[in-house]
């Protein structure tokens, strides 16, 4: 049976899956946290749950690593039905957004701490546990306080406390949330090396879409308790299946107005104001809907005067409402002429344009097959 | 010249001279009320008289005290008891305290601790009257017992040492719960669920994050209800009867019965080393330093 299953497994998911998820839902007192969500995670990728606060990520993870009873639906850990089995049972692991490194032991007794539960011989616990935190660089580490440690260092100590338990699957919940900006930066890159070195498929949560982008090898875009796409970070990118999931991952310049015309994929759009704009449409949209199109700040082109952009594209004028500058992402902020609506040019890397003054008056275009345009959600 | 508003104090002395301000009532209490009259108990207790208004030093009082059975026996039920009852109280605080701070939400939650306080209301007089009311051979306890059919004749409840007991643990509930509330409190929640996904079962989560947490809590706790408990006089004795046997119903007979204020005196110096060497004991066996547990609790 287990063979017929795990082949199963294979086919549906590509390779084989660590965690399926089947038609799960949470409801809170009547508020739906978690709403008929179904995905399946491969075996050893680093898949990322990425959305707003609220949106029912922390619920789901919980529900994985079994502190709060699904209302429906079933969870699958290694082909096997996660249903009526306890956390303490489960082969899943889970770093606290807090870490809950225990204060009363050692570093080296808190990485033992799950082997001890396992009645693993002490010289054993001992060696295994110096053994992973040699591989988290934290060798010699094992006698000190855990508030010796510094948030870097604990972050690791947490990570070193699951993986000696070799689980099918960690669960992180915004494990870089407490950290400092510079701190999560570094971090964000061990955790990938980490992952990579183990192996063990990685469940992380998080609400930075810059960190899921970074890490992850699948990303799952959550909102009100459902995924609205889930894909590489390429695919929701440059593919965004829904104006959320266009908006919420990565800058984004949008622009609400009516389609009023189609050639082919392209359509145009006209602002309440008249501005009007060209972008590919994403999924069949009839013509006079009300739509939202996005627009990313590198697919526009900006130079001084018209003359030098594309010919291919629709021109648009904007003046330069403010130099938003950030080293390699630095940005324009523009008022578009005719409509006086807001839009986010990346400037180019090479420093040409960087010269440019507050109250300049500016030219752009954008490649309509770059831009993309969503029936909106009202309309 | 320059700063003629200053203090013509010296600098130093300024927050010396106000710890000793806000220092002094409660110095005072201490000599004048502990310090002095413990004093003179330990002089007392040294002394023999060896004729009216004559007085020698001597250790008599305390080879009576080892000399005579009743006494020592006494003594050690006494401490016997104490502890026994400080374990129960421990056992029966401990989930209610897990209660109040873990289980119950909210208004819950302060509902319980309410509940855990209004007996404190009444004085312990009443309190250990309602017992007896409660208990006495044509009391509700054993009318009930008859008419549920459990027992033909209704049974004697008082005078044994399990009420005394009983009545020791209710007394001395609320002094275990509020300690143990406080440090439970402290306790992240995420540590216990850590631990439950790394594997540990429930026993071994009190074992090794629970207790460890809370161990300041608990001695603190325990300290207090065993010295309550040792010092007792009214439980023990309406609740035990003649025969209770409690240790300060004889210092009590040695100072207003027999007006042997020299053997009461050693009595009680008796008491105070032993509770001394008793939450001694305790502490070195928990691993605790006094001075912890009084700042954590
Ligand atoms: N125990 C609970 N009782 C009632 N409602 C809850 C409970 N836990 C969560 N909720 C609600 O469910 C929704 C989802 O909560 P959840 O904690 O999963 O969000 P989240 O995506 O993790 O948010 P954040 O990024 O802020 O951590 C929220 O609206 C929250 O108010
Ligand atoms: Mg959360």
């Amino acid at each position: 049976m287990s063979v017929m299953d795990s082949e199963r497994q294979v086919t549906a998911a590509g390779a084989a899956a660590d965690l399926r998820v089947r038609r799960l839902t949470k409801n809170f007192a009547g508020h739906v946290a978690v709403n008929d969500l179904s995905f399946a995670v491969e075996r050893g990728s680093f898949f990322s749950i990425l959305g707003p606060s609220g949106c029912g990520k922390t619920t789901l993870l919980r529900m994985i690593a079994g502190f709060i009873e699904p209302d429906g639906g079933d969870i699958l850990i290694g082909a096997r039905s996660m249903r009526e089995v306890a956390p303490n049972r489960r082969p899943v692991n889970m770093i606290f957004q807090q870490l809950a490194l225990f204060p009363m032991m050692s570093v080296g007794e808190n990485v033992e701490f799950g082997l001890a539960r396992r009645n693993v011989p002490k010289a054993e616990r001992v060696r295994r546990s110096h053994e992973m935190l040699e591989r988290v660089g934290l060798a010699g580490a094992a006698s000190k306080r855990v508030d010796e440690l510094s948030g870097g260092q604990r972050q690791r100590v947490a990570i070193a406390r699951s993986l000696v338990l070799e689980p099918t699957l960690l669960l992180l919940d915004e494990p870089l949330g407490a950290l400092d900006l510079k701190l999560r930066e570094h971090m964000k890159i061990e955790l990938k090396q980490l992952q990579a070195a183990f192996g063990t498929t990685f469940v992380y949560i998080t609400h930075d879409q810059s960190e899921a982008l970074v890490l992850s090898s699948h990303v799952g875009v959550m909102n009100r308790g459902r995924f609205e796409q889930v894909g590489t970070p390429q695919e929701l990118y440059y593919s965004p299946a829904t104006a959320f999931v266009a908006s919420f991952v990565g800058a984004n310049n949008r622009v609400a107005g009516r389609l009023t015309q189609r050639s082919g994929a392209v359509a145009t759009i006209e602002t309440s104001e008249g501005w009007r704009v060209h972008a590919r449409t994403s999924g069949a949209i009839a013509t006079g809907s009300s739509v939202e199109a996005f627009i990313r700040p590198e697919a526009a082109h900006l130079e001084r005067d018209a003359s030098s952009l594309p010919e291919e594209h629709a021109k648009h004028v904007g003046v330069v409402e403010s130099l938003l500058f950030d080293g390699a992402n630095s940005a324009v902020l523009l008022r578009e002429q005719s409509s006086r609506l807001p839009f986010r040019v990346a400037l180019p890397q090479t420093g040409r344009l960087a010269d440019l003054k507050v109250g300049e008056r500016v030219h752009f275009s954008f490649d309509p097959s770059r831009a993309i345009c969503f029936a909106a959600a009202d309309g | 010249m320059a700063n003629t508003l200053a203090l013509p104090l010296p600098r130093a002395w300024t927050p010396r001279l106000i710890l000793t301000l806000l220092l002094a009532p409660a110095l005072l209490w201490l000599v004048a009320l502990i310090v002095l009259p413990h004093m003179q108990l330990a002089l007392l207790s040294f002394r023999e008289r060896v004729a009216p208004h004559e007085y020698e030093p001597s250790l008599g009082q305390y080879q009576t005290f080892f000399a005579e059975p009743l006494y020592w026996q006494v003594f050690v039920r006494t401490a016997v008891l104490s502890v026994t009852a400080t374990a129960l109280t421990l056992l029966v605080a401990f989930p209610i305290a897990w209660v109040i701070t873990k289980v119950a939400r909210g208004r819950a939650s302060s509902l319980l601790f309410a509940i855990c306080l209004i007996p404190f209301w009444v004085s312990e007089t009443v309190r250990a009257l309602g017992w007896l009311i409660l208990l006495r051979e044509s009391g509700v306890l054993p009318a009930l017992l008859v008419k549920l059919g459990l027992t033909a004749m209704p049974p004697e409840l008082l005078y044994h040492d399990a009420t005394i007991l009983t009545g020791l643990v209710y007394t001395s509930l609320l002094f275990m719960v509020v300690p143990l509330v406080s440090s439970l409190e402290s306790l992240d929640n995420s540590l216990v669920e850590a631990a439950y996904d790394l594997g540990a079962s429930g026993l071994a989560i009190l074992r090794h994050i629970v207790i460890p947490h809370a161990a300041p809590g608990i001695t603190a706790g325990c300290i207090v209800v065993f010295m309550l408990c040792l010092g007792n006089y009214l439980t023990p004795n309406l609740l035990g009867g003649k025969n209770s046997q409690w240790f300060t119903e004889l210092i009590y007979t040695q100072f207003i019965v027999r007006f042997n204020w020299e053997q009461g005196a050693a009595f009680g110096f008796l008491l105070l080393g032993l509770s001394t060497a008793i939450v001694a004991l305790g502490l070195r066996m928990s691993g605790q330093r006094f001075v912890d547990v009084m700042r954590r609790s």
